[in-house]
Parts: structure tokens; C-alpha cells; sequence
């Protein structure tokens, strides 16, 4: 039998496996459609600075750097099993990276993606350290982990010690230029890390990992290698929080340490993923949408604020823990990306 | 092709395994039986790697895979059925065997998809193919275990009570199936069962687990009747 291509799931369909049984498909008219118009999105957001306002693009810049945030913890917890409240650490080195490789007289910019790189290599080691722990464990250990390089960050003079410093040599750029340069990097790496985790889940490995997820032991009888697993996604998640970070330190011009070591960090990446809803690609995005318009509106409350969020994420975990989308698309029953399989048995009258 | 030697697993003082040795020949079909405690799953997960041996090897297809893990094994040809099914919930069933195909079977993309779409046929779920693991029920969950394993391409099928809680006809279809896999196939199977009547229309040797030692290993019909055997394990049932 040759491998034949479905007309009828519309436009780019991938070459389904034409079978006995059935026909393994995973475009569909709706996904490509859906995936198409993530790109049309991103390009448009990408003609915002040359269109809108300053205060638009730095809204943006806030809420981009947000979506990358949440992608990378749901992409940990919620397609790899890895609850983490310490993905701060990488936020933090991020931005401390920034700093330090700028006070070295490079280019800001160039530090911020050097910065990024830097959090994947120091998330290498620690991986062996963290992925040791398991389930509440790893996610209190990762914690303790972030806890103690934000002491040691805050230790240090040239980085200005427990005071924090500012990110002086961004200076050197008109402001609106500034702006505009920080505002398409952030959308760059938002863009790159949502495409490799999108890849990432579309390939083997992403299947291999929600196995993980659901079944650790369960996933090693069948053959996955649990651990190497585990691991390339751990170090994705620190790069992107890395990125996130740094971007962070461009956005406020200004880092010090308890800030941006914050817990609060991982507070804010659970609720985005909760509400918006864990294991879904496009959760974290909803999420992140919502978690803005709320920081908006109530973010100066202070103590009432952080309480509302943590009452509103323990709602969704226990009345809702699939979140919005999930409950999108268990009530359509339709699947906005192509990253799952459809079989469809094989209907002998269409032939 | 899977050889244990002295294999011994404490748990704390209790002596799970004490000394078990068994050997299984490239499409063998097996049948270990033994009172509840005797060590029947403990002697599997050792075998698959799950948990390591306190003493004694283990060797498959000439390797010595004492220390390996079970995903290496699972790659190297050991398929495994567990008696509580555990399926990936928030999978579908097709990707719950995609995994099995393309990280222990070791398939690319296209073969992976032949080969789950024929395992799932095989094991009557090719109608659920697209359904999400967490709402099947425990039949089916059952038949997932299995399918899955057999994605794997395993040449040892290591199987836990997957006969439990059957009908006399699904019983009776799971023992087809099983036949098939061995006689047909070549795969060898190493199947724990209680209910000994099923075993035996399928396994060509039986072999009587007690308190963590192999109480008898041999053709079916002379374990069955060997006193000690009956003594042991039997004896309340038969009595």
C-alpha cells in the first residue's frame, strides 16, 4: 500500500501513513489553520513598534516576556511532570548575567542571548543535582536551589550587593530605539522557545515525555530513557526562563536580587498555567493574557493581590484542573495544534 | 536468551527472592504460579529491571543486564505487562502505544505507526484508538497494558495476572492471543497467573514459586501433580 496524502484534511497535510488498520494523521484543516494564524500573529506583532505607541509596545514587551514564562514552566510540569517553584533561579541569572557580560563591555543585547546560553550551561549540572528528586521534592528543591544563588548573587559588590544595579550601559540608546530593540528581542526569544517546544512535543521526545508525565515507571518498561529526558527539557525550561530574565532586566532597567530571585516568579508561572490550562500548547498563552490584564488591575494591592491569585489557581486546580483551554477542548473536542496523533480507520466506501 | 542465577531481593529482613534461578529459551512459554507472597512479581521486576537484585545476575541474549535499567532493557527486547494496568492517562490509546513502538521498539515514525495500528487491532482496540487512556475501563485498560508492551517488538513478553477479573470468553480470546505471540510470533512469554487453567493451555512449562524459591520447574502436568506443589499452593484450592 502506498503511503497516500488526505486530501481531506485541507491545507500542508503531512504524509499520513496509509495502513491496513487505519491512517495515522496529524494536521488537520483546523490545526493548520490555527498554527497559521500563530504565525500571521507574530508577524504582525512584530510591525507593532513601527505602528503603535511607546506605552503599547512596553505593555507588550511585559506580557511577551510573561508567555515565555508560562511556556517554560508548563512545558516542565505540564508535559514533562516537573513541578518546579525554583525556575526563578534561571529569571534571576538571567538578568545577573546581563548585567555582568555588559559591565564586561559587551553589548547589552548581545548579553541578554549570552546571558540565555549561560543559564543552559549552568542548568547542565544542576540538572544531575535536582532531576535526583522526584514529585514535591523536586519541586522544594529547585526552590532551595534558587534560594541559595540569589543569596550568593546578592553577595556579590560588582553586581551591587543586596542594593541591586541598574543596567546602565542600555543608556547608550535612544530611548524609543531602546525600547523598540528590547520589545522585538523579546518577541525573537518568546518566538524561538515556543517553536522548539513546540517541535519538541511534535517529535518523539514529546511523546515520550507526556509518558513520563503520567507514568514514570509506567514509561522506563516501554523503553523511554527517562532521565536524558528529563533533562533536555530541564535545561530548555532554565534557557527560556534565562531569556525571560534578561529580558526582564531590559524591560525595568534595574535588577536587585530579592526581586528577581522572587518565588513570586513561580507563583505567577503557576497560576498562568493552571488558569489557562496545563498540557496544552496554547494554555500558558491564555494564561499569560489573563495574569496581565489582572496585573494591570490590581497589581498595586499588594498582599490582597497575591492572595487572590493564589486563591483563584487552587480554584481552577481542584474545580478545573484542565484550565480554560482544556475545557475548550474537551467541550468542542477539537485540538488547535497538530501535536497528537488521530487515527482514522480506514473507510473503505471513500476509496 | 534470559538467564537468572541465585537471584536474591531483600526488603528489609523479609527475603522477597531467595535464590531463584531460571532460565527461559528464545520462544519459551512459561507459567509461574505460587501462593499470594511467594515473589512471582518481585522475580518480574528484577527480570525487567524495575527493581535491582540484592545478589545473583541476570543475563539476556548473552548480556549481562544485572545493573541495566529497565528502559534499556525494554529496548533490548523485554516487553512487560504490569498486574495493575498503567496506562499514560492523559494519552490517547494510539500514543499510549506510540511511545512503546518508538522509544522501546526503536521504529521510525512510519513503521512505529504500522506497528501500533497492527498491535491495536490484534488486542481489539482499534476502535479506541483516539479515546484518552484515563476513561477506559479496566478491560480495557488491560488489553492497553499488553498492547503497548507488544509495541515494544519485544522477544520476551513478561506478563503479571493479565487473566484476572476476565470472562470465561475473554479469557478465552486472550489465550488466542497469547498463543498467537508465542507460536506464531516466536516471542517468548513468561505469564504469572492464578487462575491455572488458562496457564496451561498456553504455557509449555510451569514453574511453582513458595516464600521467594522455585518450588518445582518443569512440564506443566508434573509440576501440577508433584506433592510438594500441591502441598503448598494448590493444596486449599484443590482440597
Amino acid at each position: 500500500m502506498e503511503p497516500q496524502t488526505d486530501t481531506r484534511t485541507g491545507a500542508a497535510p503531512e504524509p499520513a501513513a496509509a495502513l491496513a488498520a487505519g491512517q495515522v494523521s496529524r494536521w488537520t484543516r483546523l490545526s493548520a489553520g490555527f498554527t497559521g494564524g500563530l504565525g500571521v500573529v507574530v508577524l504582525l506583532l512584530a510591525l507593532v513598534p513601527v505602528a503603535m505607541g511607546a506605552t503599547l509596545v512596553q505593555d507588550l514587551t511585559t506580557l511577551l516576556i510573561l508567555v515565555l514564562m508560562a511556556t517554560m514552566w508548563n512545558a516542565l510540569a505540564g508535559y514533562g511532570g516537573l513541578v518546579s517553584v525554583g525556575l526563578q533561579a534561571y529569571i534571576g541569572l538571567g538578568a545577573y548575567a546581563t548585567v555582568w557580560f555588559s559591565l564586561q563591555g559587551v553589548d547589552p543585547y548581545w548579553g541578554m542571548v549570552l546571558a540565555t546560553l549561560f543559564c543552559a550551561v549552568v542548568a547542565l549540572p544542576l540538572s544531575f543535582l535536582v532531576l535526583r528528586f522526584r514529585g514535591a521534592q523536586f519541586a522544594i528543591g529547585t526552590w532551595v536551589v534558587a534560594e541559595a544563588i540569589g543569596i550568593y548573587v546578592g553577595l556579590d559588590n560588582q553586581l551591587g550587593a543586596g542594593t541591586g544595579i541598574s543596567l546602565v550601559q542600555l543608556d547608550s540608546y535612544a530611548t524609543s530605539t531602546r525600547e523598540h530593540i528590547t520589545y522585538w528581542l523579546t518577541l525573537a526569544l518568546t518566538t524561538f522557545f515556543s517553536v522548539i517546544v513546540f517541535m519538541l512535543l511534535r517529535g518523539r521526545l514529546g511523546a515520550s515525555l507526556q509518558a513520563i508525565r503520567d507514568d514514570e515507571q509506567a514509561a522506563a518498561s516501554v523503553g523511554v530513557r527517562v532521565v536524558s529526558a528529563k533533562r533536555i527539557l530541564f535545561i530548555l525550561a532554565s534557557a527560556g526562563c534565562g531569556a525571560a530574565g534578561a529580558m526582564t532586566a531590559a524591560n525595568i532597567l534595574f535588577v536587585q536580587p530579592t526581586a528577581i530571585f522572587s518565588v513570586n516568579y513561580s507563583a505567577f508561572m503557576i497560576f498562568m498555567v493552571l488558569v489557562g490550562g496545563i498540557g496544552t500548547f496554547e494554555g500558558p498563552i491564555v494564561g499569560a493574557v489573563i495574569l496581565y490584564f489582572i496585573q494591570q488591575q490590581f497589581g498595586n494591592d499588594g498582599t490582597w493581590y497575591l492572595i487572590g491569585l493564589g486563591a483563584v489557581a487552587i480554584l481552577f486546580a481542584v474545580f478545573l484542573p484542565r484550565g480554560l483551554w482544556g475545557l475548550l477542548e474537551e467541550r468542542t473536542g477539537l485540538r488547535f495544534m497538530p501535536l497528537g496523533y488521530r487515527v482514522r480507520r480506514r473507510a473503505r466506501e471513500l476509496r | 536468551m534470559l538467564v537468572a542465577t541465585g537471584v536474591r531481593r531483600d526488603f528489609g529482613a523479609l527475603a522477597a527472592l531467595d535464590g531463584v534461578d531460571l532460565r527461559i529459551d528464545a520462544g519459551d512459554a512459561v507459567g509461574i504460579v505460587g501462593p499470594n507472597g511467594a515473589g512471582k512479581t518481585t522475580l518480574l521486576n528484577v527480570l525487567a529491571g524495575t527493581i535491582l537484585p540484592s545478589a545473583g545476575s541476570v543475563s539476556f541474549k548473552g548480556q549481562d543486564v544485572t545493573r541495566a535499567r529497565a528502559d534499556a532493557r525494554a529496548r533490548m527486547g523485554i516487553g512487560r505487562a504490569h498486574q495493575i494496568p498503567r496506562p499514560f492517562g492523559g494519552m490517547t490509546v494510539f500514543e499510549n502505544c506510540f511511545v512503546g513502538a518508538s522509544t522501546g521498539g526503536g521504529l521510525r515514525r512510519r513503521a512505529a505507526y504500522e506497528r501500533c495500528l497492527t498491535v491495536l487491532e490484534m488486542s481489539g482496540l482499534a476502535e479506541l484508538a483516539d479515546r484518552r487512556a484515563d476513561t477506559l475501563g479496566l478491560l480495557e485498560r488491560k488489553r492497553l497494558e499488553l498492547a503497548r508492551a507488544l509495541a515494544t517488538n519485544p522477544e520476551l513478553l513478561l506478563l503479571d495476572e493479565i487473566g484476572a477479573g476476565l470472562t470465561d470468553a475473554e479469557s478465552a480470546q486472550l489465550v488466542t492471543l497469547i498463543q498467537e505471540l508465542n507460536r506464531r510470533d516466536g516471542i517468548a512469554v513468561v505469564w504469572i497467573e492464578h487462575i491455572v487453567h488458562v496457564l496451561v493451555q498456553v504455557v509449555e512449562r510451569l514453574v511453582c514459586m513458595v516464600s521467594g524459591r522455585v518450588l518445582a520447574d518443569g512440564e506443566p502436568k508434573a509440576v501440577l501433580a508433584d506433592k510438594r506443589v500441591v502441598d503448598a499452593y494448590l493444596g486449599s484450592a484443590a482440597a
